[in-house]
This record gives structure tokens, sequence and C-alpha cells, in this order.
């Protein structure tokens, strides 16, 4: 029997999904409206030294690369299942541009995070 | 089974935009602001790395109206995220028994939510608290 690669997928796919109902809602008002309007938040919240001190500990890291990574992992996944229903394209070419694009992303994660060492 | 000439039904090529497959369109489009917001996410990593100028270019970005506009899009893409996340999850595990009792799809899909909106709050908390 052919085995399916798709659990492969499932896995960061469910990791993301779950993570992003946890806290996304919440990251998404902190990062997005809350600290760049100043509103609730200081204004200095996400300053330069500040956003380079957490990208530094490895805690900090941790939490950039596990939000990015799984976040894409999990998006693209359900953007290429529909695509797939929606037959936008061949399968073969939605999962090399939707896995592909997760993959080489989660790549240039890793190396934003080497350079700030 | 016959390979040679399957029998395809006709299939609309617009079925996912009419009910009651909208439902399930609309569900998995959180997928695109959960990518998206990653990917604004990432563009602050990779300036963060570039250096300070470009991590300042990305924080001016942040403030203009078509970001905020795109955050609140995002916001909106997140809670129906967490609103439908909850509502698959008791049909894709196993069943939940407590003692005798099979717990109900209903109450795991309430639980899930109540997690979700503590997990809201000590978030807050912790931005709260943290600040310089």
């Amino acid at each position: 029997m052919k085995r399916s690669i798709a659990p492969l997928f499932w896995l960061p796919f469910g990791a993301g999904g779950m993570l992003a109902a946890l806290i996304g809602p919440a990251l998404v008002l902190i990062t997005g409206l809350m600290a760049p309007t100043g509103i609730g938040l200081s204004p200095e919240y996400m300053s330069f030294a500040r956003a380079r001190a957490f990208a530094h500990h490895p805690l900090g890291k941790l939490i950039l690369f596990g939000v990015i990574a799984l976040f894409l992992w999990h998006g693209t996944e359900r953007i290429y299942l529909t695509l797939r229903d929606m037959h936008a394209a061949g399968k073969l070419a939605l999962m090399w541009l939707c896995y592909g694009a997760a993959g080489a992303l989660t790549i240039v994660t890793l190396a934003a995070l080497a350079v700030i060492g | 089974m016959s390979s040679a000439r399957p029998y395809l039904r006709p299939v609309e090529s617009l079925w996912w935009a009419h009910p009651p497959y909208l439902a399930y369109t609309l569900r998995e489009a959180t997928g695109v602001a959960v990518a998206g917001y990653a990917l604004v996410l990432l563009a602050g990593l990779i300036s963060l790395a570039a250096g300070k100028g470009a991590y300042e270019a990305w924080l001016g970005f942040l403030k203009t109206p078509w970001s905020l506009a795109l955050h609140v899009l995002f916001l909106i893409g997140m809670i129906a995220h967490v609103w439908t996340w909850f509502q698959i999850m008791p049909k894709t595990m196993p069943r939940l028994a407590l003692g005798e009792r099979i717990l109900p799809q209903r109450q795991i899909t309430a639980g899930g939510l109540a997690v979700a909106a503590a997990s809201f709050v000590i978030i807050f908390l912790i931005a709260k608290g943290t600040q310089p």
C-alpha cells in the first residue's frame, strides 16, 4: 500500500491551530493594534532595544520561532486544502506552492533568529 | 469498479461560494489571517536582524492606517478561528469520558472556549505588566 504523506502536515497544522486559538487574538491586538497606536499600552512596548533583547533571549527565540513557523504551517495547510477543493490547480503544483512557501519561510525565520544571535 | 470511464458527478465551479459550503470556505479562510499575521511578524523579525533603521521602518508601517485596517481583519479572522477551532475539536478527538459519562461535544467546545478566554486575559495582563 502506498502511504500518504498527508499526516506529516497534520501535526504542524494542529499545533499551529491550537496555538493560534489560544494566543492569536491577544497577539494581534497587542502587536498590531495596541502597541503601534499606544492605546492601552506604552508606545515604546516594541522599541528596537526591547525587541532585540526579546529575540536575543533563548525563550524569546523559541516563542518567535514557534509562533511564526506554526502559524505559517497552519495557514498554508488550510489554504492548500481549500485551493485543492476549488480545483484551482493540480494537487502537486498546489503542494509545492503551499508547503514550499511554508518550508522556505521557516528557513528564513531560523536564519533571521541566527543573525540576531 | 471500472477505471476506464469513472462517473464524475458534475460540480459547479463556484460551489464553495454558496451555502452550505460557504461556512466551510469562511472557516478555511481564517487560515489566510493566521498565515498573514505570521508574515507581518516575520517581516518584523527580518528587519530586526537587519538593524535599527529597518526595524523602525517596520514599526512605522505598523502605524499606518493600512496596517491597522489589516490587523483589524486579522483580529476578526483570529476570533473566527478560535470559535470554529473549538467547534471542530470534539469531532476530531477521541471521545472523552469522565468515569461512566461520555462528555458531550458541546461541553468540550465550551471548555476549549473558556481556556481560550482565560489565555487571552493572561497574555493581556502579561503585556500590561511588562510595559517599559
